[in-house]
Formats: structure tokens, C-alpha cells, sequence
């Protein structure tokens, strides 16, 4: 489709106007303008945390913007709620599905909208709707399935039958082909061109760099909340987005120099992790992996590769299927998570407020959680001892806290994760494992936290960190490993590209 | 400088003040209300005896609030209470060793010592219940207020047991002295709650279970991963729990001279009751042993002053449950107080305003 002219004539449907968000001290949008055609594709490109799911929650209505006004269809407006936004027009489909697995298809497209006659909802008109919808998505399901006996596939596309229902003009897409099979996104692909070919905007988000460029009409990329460039299909590719998405100046360190790795110490042979959501298959398949003392190894791969299971299994927190790890030439499998952190291997969880906080807790007393042992003397904990671990995790982590006293909840959320993993640093691992270590925080905090590992990896602590972004890879690592369906797909050195590694993760999802 | 800081925060601390000691003002209103209210009220003897029947709310709170502060609950322990009465009752009145044609008169300390296993067996089928087959505490504790109480009442077939006091010969005597005896002019059963709550008080706060049991509570699956043993914690709260309803058991039973199957009926709420308007978080995480005290000594002293002005037993029920709904509600001024400033702070219009906006955030939490 032409979209360089038509997007050259249109005006916009939607617009943002210097549009400015604080969460608390973090300003996560630095007064972004941004516009949506209709009749086209607009993806926004970006990192974690430039601020994409934050302009997306600003235009569907489930943020205010702190400043800046949108403007739709050319006059100024306020989207008060999500509903407030859907019914003026705007629907957006979440990363992750918003649909109620225990109710019908039906149901789903008309929930919080049902068609009501003589008071009472009216089944039968909706099942009709429904499967009018469904026969003009060209999908074949039933209205009356369960919406919990879908493949994810279909559930995505009976969150569109919904959008469609609520007669949007805008639809917002947030990463919708991450749990899709091959088929399913060329399923998907083909409703979002029926879309935009009835004159529907779609804003589309994604991870897949490649997959997006093959949807877009018209790219935006952001960077740090503020936008770093937009251009229409026709004149960018893939190296003009990472350009824009990673910046020129963009530095979190280069591999810790200077010194020769020690001994191997960790070793995984033929390591096989279940899927928890898929019963026949693998999360990790038949995995090998040897880290030596003082290297620095970073797994990248796309969401569902594998990453979080592997690190998640090395610290023991699932089981594996089959294979062995050794700790330092021992084998560790049959040990409990307390026994790993005690024997030297330890991980700083992904999600750090589910799995790398006590909330309830302050600054001091997360600090000294997984050392406990160390200032326990003769059944009774020591506040001096644990005082001074404190105080060292503290300086040597750089948290900013009023003291070891404030609430955990008083810290940004680079601060947050500095005590996740100064927390596990107490324990004086030997092998650290990171799950995502930046994700959610800023660049300055980022950077302090590979400085951090870096350092540790000079003293002989052998690093693993786990991103999806591409350019924390080519920063402190030695080694650069590719994850794609739980099998390390490529071994690459620090001086591979972008482009290498990208293309290594593969389309081929 | 100086005089603006104090200004402010003294506008602050009344409120703060009366936040943080509500249970403590709670039962000093009660105690002046009910003094001029009834002469009989404020008098050494009438202390006695209501610190006594606090005792038993009290040891069934503190069992209680361990098991609140890991996030859970346990229903079962005023069942427990029951069977562990008729339990020692049953042991008093002798073993029969069957097969061994003999009965045993067990000495009256272990009667109690084999009381308190009861109890811990009733914990520990409940907290292995909970932390290892990932039974729901409020169903598993649900389930053992009924089954707990059937075997309480199967075993007396609904009887009562009378003629605690044993034999001097058989050298079973004593229990008594749980229940009527007074140390310094204390009773016992007050004696024995306040060792508790000390024993308790110093887990909590000066052990490595005590972390982490507030660690558990606050986010389990953080606590798993730092290498806490949160199944371990899980389950020991319910045995203590358990052994803290036997400790009361025995108290009531020794108070009462007799062994009910239906004593502690419905206890379990208002064990959960003083834990509550002792500031707890039904959340988990949050919550100390004095405030659990203090609430056992405002619902004791509430429901016997209610008695002595001469209210109906039905008042009585609609006072006690305004005071625990009225507690939990300063609870959540208390928390919407320390939220305030945090929310002021993600919506200022202004960078400069947010870092003043956040100075108070701190301070207050």
C-alpha cells in the first residue's frame, strides 16, 4: 500500500502534544508528540523503559498524562477511564490478555457492553454478533467456547472481535505476537491489513524488529521518554531503528579487562527443563553451558526462549527434567535454593517486586535476608553484625536511602534493584545469576549496575545476566550467548554487532 | 529553621500518637468508662479475674498472630482448645495401656506435656496441609474446627468431664494450680501468658525464624528465593499456634475444673479478633506481639465490664463487634495517611515540587 502518500495527505485521528508523565520522581515521558493516521500501521520502537507502555497507557485512557494535551480528530480531549477511551473510539489489546477464560467468547467481546432487552442480557443477539464478527475476522470458533479453551492465537483474536465491536477507529496492539506461533502471526497480519484497509489505525508495539518492519507504514521510535525520530516505511531499515532505539552515546561499559579467567565454575550438561504452560514441550532443551571464574556471560533471546527457565532452574527454584549442574565440580541438582546460596550460586529474580522484595520490610532487613546465617550467634541474631553487613551492602551496592531503616517502598526503582542484588552480593557468591538486572530502571542506574557486576567479576565471580535488549549485550560481557526455544542457538564474542546477535535470536519463532 | 521543622511535625504527632497506641488508648477508654460506670469495676479483685479470662484470649491471639503474620489463618484453634481440654481430662483419669492390663496416672506436668503435643499435632496436620499440599489455610484450619471438635466430642460422647483435682495416691494432682494459684498475687494463667509473649516477642524480633517468618509473610516467593526455608515456616507457625490453643486448654480447663467438649466455641474468632486491633495485617508481614496483647486486654476488659454494668449478652456481641470494626478502620486511616504523600509525589506538575513533595513520603513511613 502507498502509505508514504497517504500519510503525507491524511491529518492525523489521534495526536499527543508534548506530552509529559512523572511516576513519582522518574519522568518516564519527556514531552512527546506523537500522531496516529488512519488507514495505517504506526509502530512505536523502543527499549524497556523508553516510555512505549507508557504513551500506550496515556492514550487508552488508563493514564493521565502529567502534561500535554491528546487531540482527537482535531480537538483537544481528556480520556477520564479505559472505557471513557473505548467509547470515543480507542481500544487497546494488552501484552498480556485481558479476557476472563472461564465465560464465552460472547461474553468476552461483550463484557461491560452487554446487549440488554427488557432487562435482561440478550444471549442470543450477542452469540449472533459474535459470530458475525468472528466470520468477518474469518476466524472459525465458536462464540459459545469457553474463551479458556482457546489457543492464544484465537484469544488475540477475540480481544480484536471486541475491539471491532466497540466500533474503535484506533487499536492499540502491545507486543500481540509474543505467544503466537508462525501461522497465527500470519493470521493476525492479514485481520490487522483488513483493518487498516477499512480505515482503522493501528498502533502496533514489538519486540520483533524484523516482524514489525514487515507490518509498518510508519515507524516512531523512542528513546529515554523522549522521541528520537519517525519516518515512513519506505525510507528506513533495520539498522536505522537500532541506530535510533540505542543511540550514539550509548555506553554501559565494555568487558572487565586485564586478568585470566579462573577455573570452570559452572558446568551444565544436557539440562532439560518442562514447560510449565505447555506440557509437551521444552523450556529448556538438552542444554550445555560452562562459565569460568571471572567471566561475564550474557544470554540474550526473545520472551519464551528459555532464559528465565534456565536461571530459575540453576537456582533451584524449578526442577529440572534431566541433566546435571556442577558448582565447582559438584554436582548441585538434588540441593534446596537455601543449600545453592550457602554452596555459592545465587540469581537476582526477574521481577523484583514479586520475587526480589519483602515489601513489608525495610532497606536494611531486605539487605540481610539471604545472609541471615552470617550474623546469627548462638540462636540469636546480632544487630551489630547485621548492621555492618548492612552498611557494606549499602556503600558497596551505591544504594541512596535515608538509612538502612526506610521503607523499601522510599527507593526508585534502580535503588530497589541495587538492593535485590546487593542482598544477594552479601552472600558471597561464587557464580551470580541475573534475570533481567535492567529491566524497569533508567540508564544511570543500568549503568552502575554492570559497573557493579564488572567489578565483582575482576574479584573471580563468575557473571550470567539474562536481556531482551540488544545493546546490554554488547556492553561488560565476555561472552554473548543467543537463546531461542531453550537452545543456545549462538556463542558469540564482544565484538559481534547488533545485527549478528539479532539476527542469530531469529525470526524464525 | 529549626522552630518551622518541630511546628510542622508537632502538628503531625497527636494524630501519629493516638495512631500508633489506639489499642492502648482503646483500653484505657474502656477502663475509665466502665470505672465510673460501675464501682465494682476498678477494684484489685475484678482485675484478677478479667486479667484471667484475658489470658486465654491472649494465648490464643499470640498463636494466632504467628499464623497471620505468614499471611494465614488458623479457624481451628478454639476446637483445639476444646479437644485439648478433654484431653486432659481423659489423661487425669488415666491411660489404659489395654495390652498391658495396666492404666497409667501420668504425673500432672506430663499431662500438660502431652496436652501440648495434641496441639502440636493438630498444627502440624494443618501447617503440612498448608505449606506442602498447598491447601488454602482458611479451608485447611476450616476443616479441622469441625473434625477437631467431632473427635473432642467423640471421645467424652459429649460428656463432661468432672473431678480434675486426681488422686494423691495415684500423684496426678495439681491442676489447679493453673487455674487458682497466684504468684507474687498474680494468677498463673496470667503468668503463663506473659512468658509467652516474652518467649514469642524475643523469636520474633531476636531470631533467625523470627526474619523469617516476617519475610514469608511480607512475600513468600521473595522470601524462597533468598534462601528461606518458607515451608519449614509455614509449618511451624501452625504447631506453635496449635501448642499456644493447648497452653490455653489447660489454663480454662484448670479454671473451670472441667473438661467441656464444647469449651472454646467460636474463641478462634476472637483470637483473631485481638490480633486485629492489635494492628496486624491480615496481608501477613505486619503485625507485633504488645499490639496483640493489648488487643486480648481490650476485648477481656470490654465483654467482662459489659457484664458487670449489667448488659445483655446480646449487647455484648453488637459493643464487641462495633470495637473490632472500629479498630480495623484506624487501621486503614493509618495507612491512607502514609499513602497520601506518596501519591502527592507521582502527580506534582513541577520536578521541583516532586522532590519536596518526597521529603514527608519519607519521614512519615
Amino acid at each position: 500500500m502507498s502509505a508514504t502518500a497517504r500519510e503525507l495527505d491524511a491529518s492525523p485521528v489521534l495526536s499527543a502534544r508534548h506530552v509529559v508523565k512523572h511516576y513519582g520522581g522518574v519522568q518516564a515521558l519527556k514531552g512527546v508528540d506523537f500522531d496516529i493516521y488512519p488507514g495505517t500501521v504506526t509502530t512505536l520502537f523502543g527499549e524497556n523503559g523508553a516510555g512505549k507502555s507508557t504513551l500506550m497507557k496515556i492514550l487508552s485512557g488508563v493514564e493521565q498524562p502529567t502534561a500535554g494535551e491528546l487531540i482527537l480528530d482535531g480537538a483537544p480531549v481528556v480520556f477520564s477511564s479505559t472505557v471513557d477511551a473505548r467509547d470515543q473510539g480507542i481500544s487497546i489489546i494488552h501484552q498480556e490478555l485481558s479476557l476472563s477464560p472461564n465465560m464465552s467468547v460472547a461474553d468476552n467481546i461483550f463484557m461491560g457492553r452487554e446487549i440488554v432487552r427488557f432487562g435482561q442480557v440478550d444471549y442470543s443477539e450477542q452469540a449472533r454478533q459474535a459470530a458475525a464478527l468472528m466470520a468477518e475476522l474469518e476466524e472459525d470458533i465458536d462464540p459459545a467456547t469457553p474463551v479458556g479453551e482457546l489457543r492464544v492465537g484465537q484469544q488475540q483474536i477475540v480481544e480484536i472481535a471486541r475491539a471491532l465491536s466497540a466500533r474503535s477507529r484506533i487499536l492499540i496492539m502491545d507486543e500481540p505476537t509474543s505467544a503466537l506461533s508462525a501461522a497465527e502471526i500470519e493470521v493476525l497480519f492479514k485481520v490487522v491489513h483488513d483493518l487498516t484497509s477499512r480505515g482503522v489505525a493501528i498502533v502496533y508495539i514489538s519486540h520483533h524488529l524484523e516482524e514489525a518492519l514487515e507490518i509498518t507504514d510508519y515507524a516512531v521510535v523512542l528513546r529515554d521518554g523522549a522521541m528520537t525520530a519517525n519516518e515512513v516505511r519506505a525510507h528506513i531499515d533495520l539498522a536505522w531503528i537500532v541506530r535510533h532505539m540505542v543511540g550514539d552515546h550509548y555506553d554501559l561499559g565494555s568487558p572487565p579487562e586485564g586478568y585470566t579467567f579462573g577455573d570452570t565454575a559452572l558446568a551444565v550438561e544436557g539440562l532439560s527443563v518442562a514447560d510449565a504452560t505447555k506440557a509437551d514441550r521444552l523450556a529448556v532443551d538438552n542444554l550445555d553451558l560452562s562459565i569460568a571464574a571471572g567471566e561475564i556471560v550474557c544470554i540474550y533471546g526473545l520472551m519464551g526462549a528459555g532464559r528465565t527457565e534456565l536461571l530459575e532452574t540453576l537456582a533451584g527454584n524449578t526442577a529440572a527434567q534431566t541433566g546435571t549442574i556442577r558448582l565447582a565440580g559438584q554436582e548441585i541438582s538434588a540441593l534446596s535454593i537455601a543449600d545453592r546460596i550457602a554452596a555459592g550460586l545465587c540469581l537476582v529474580p526477574e521481577d523484583r517486586q514479586r520475587d526480589g522484595l519483602v515489601q513489608t520490610l525495610s532497606v536494611g532487613r531486605n539487605l540481610s535476608l539471604a545472609s541471615i546465617a552470617e550474623f546469627v550467634k548462638r540462636l540469636f541474631v546480632s544487630d551489630t553484625t547485621e548492621r555492618g553487613l548492612v552498611d557494606t551492602g549499602i556503600r558497596d551496592v551505591h544504594v541512596k536511602t535515608d538509612g538502612p531503616d526506610a521503607a523499601i517502598g522510599s527507593l526508585s526503582g534502580g535503588n530497589q534493584q541495587k538492593v535485590v542484588i546487593g542482598k544477594m552480593l552479601a552472600t558471597q557468591p561464587s557464580v551470580i545469576l541475573l534475570d533481567e538486572p535492567s529491566r524497569g530502571i533508567d540508564i544511570g542506574a543500568k549503568a552502575e549496575v554492570f559497573k557493579l557486576l564488572s567489578e565483582r567479576a575482576r574479584q573471580g565471580v563468575a557473571v550470567v545476566y539474562t536481556t531482551s535488549e540488544v545493546s546490554e549485550c554488547l556492553s561488560i560481557a565476555h561472552r554473548i550467548i543467543v537463546m531461542a526455544r531453550g537452545r543456545i542457538v549462538a556463542e558469540l564474542g564482544p565484538d559481534t554487532t547488533q545485527e549478528a546477535i539479532m539476527a542469530a535470536s531469529g525470526e524464525s519463532a | 529553621m529549626a522552630k518551622t521543622d518541630t511546628s510542622k511535625s508537632g502538628g503531625f504527632d497527636p494524630l501519629a500518637i493516638l495512631l500508633e497506641g489506639r489499642a492502648f488508648f482503646g483500653l484505657v477508654a474502656i477502663i475509665v468508662v466502665f470505672s465510673l460506670l460501675s464501682p465494682n469495676y476498678l477494684t484489685v479483685d475484678n482485675l484478677l479475674t478479667m486479667t484471667s479470662h484475658v489470658a486465654i484470649f491472649g494465648l490464643l491471639g499470640l498463636g494466632m498472630l504467628l499464623v497471620i503474620l505468614t499471611g494465614g489463618i488458623d479457624l481451628s484453634v478454639g476446637s483445639t482448645l476444646g479437644l485439648c481440654g478433654v484431653m486432659t481430662g481423659f489423661f487425669i483419669h488415666g491411660i489404659d495401656l489395654g495390652p498391658l492390663g495396666y492404666t497409667a496416672y501420668p504425673p500432672i506436668w506430663v499431662v500438660a506435656l502431652l496436652v501440648c503435643g495434641v496441639g502440636a499435632l493438630v498444627g502440624l496436620v494443618n501447617g503440612v496441609l498448608v505449606a506442602y499440599f498447598k491447601v488454602p489455610s482458611f479451608v485447611a484450619t476450616l476443616g479441622a474446627l469441625y473434625a477437631v471438635r467431632g473427635i473432642a466430642l467423640l471421645i467424652t460422647d459429649g460428656l463432661t468431664y468432672n473431678n480434675l483435682g486426681g488422686q494423691e495416691a495415684l500423684g496426678n494432682t495439681g491442676l489447679d494450680w493453673l487455674g487458682f494459684n497466684r504468684l507474687l498475687d498474680i494468677p498463673v494463667g496470667v503468668i503463663i501468658m506473659a512468658v509467652v509473649a516474652i518467649v514469642l516477642s524475643i523469636t520474633l524480633n531476636r531470631t533467625a525464624f523470627g526474619r523469617w517468618l516476617y519475610a514469608t509473610g511480607g512475600n513468600a516467593r521473595a522470601a524462597r528465593l533468598s534462601g528461606v526455608p518458607t515451608q519449614f515456616v509455614t509449618v511451624m507457625v501452625f504447631v506453635l499456634s496449635g501448642v499456644c490453643a493447648a497452653i490455653a486448654g489447660l489454663v480454662l480447663t484448670s479454671q473451670l475444673t472441667s473438661a467441656g467438649p464444647t469449651a472454646g466455641t467460636t474463641y478462634e474468632l476472637t483470637a483473631i479478633a485481638t490480633v486485629v486491633i492489635g494492628g496486624a495485617a491480615l496481608a501477613g508481614g505486619v503485625g507485633n506481639v504488645r499490639g496483640t496483647l493489648l488487643g486480648a486486654f481490650v476485648i477481656g476488659f470490654l465483654s467482662d465490664g459489659l457484664v458487670i454494668v449489667g448488659v445483655s449478652n446480646y449487647w455484648q456481641m453488637v459493643f464487641t463487634g462495633v470495637v473490632i470494626v472500629l479498630a480495623v478502620l484506624l487501621n486503614s486511616i493509618d495507612t491512607k495517611k502514609r499513602r497520601r504523600p506518596a501519591k502527592a509525589a507521582a502527580s506534582p506538575e513541577k520536578t521541583s515540587h516532586n522532590k519536596s513533595a518526597q521529603g514527608p513520603a519519607k519521614s512519615a513511613s
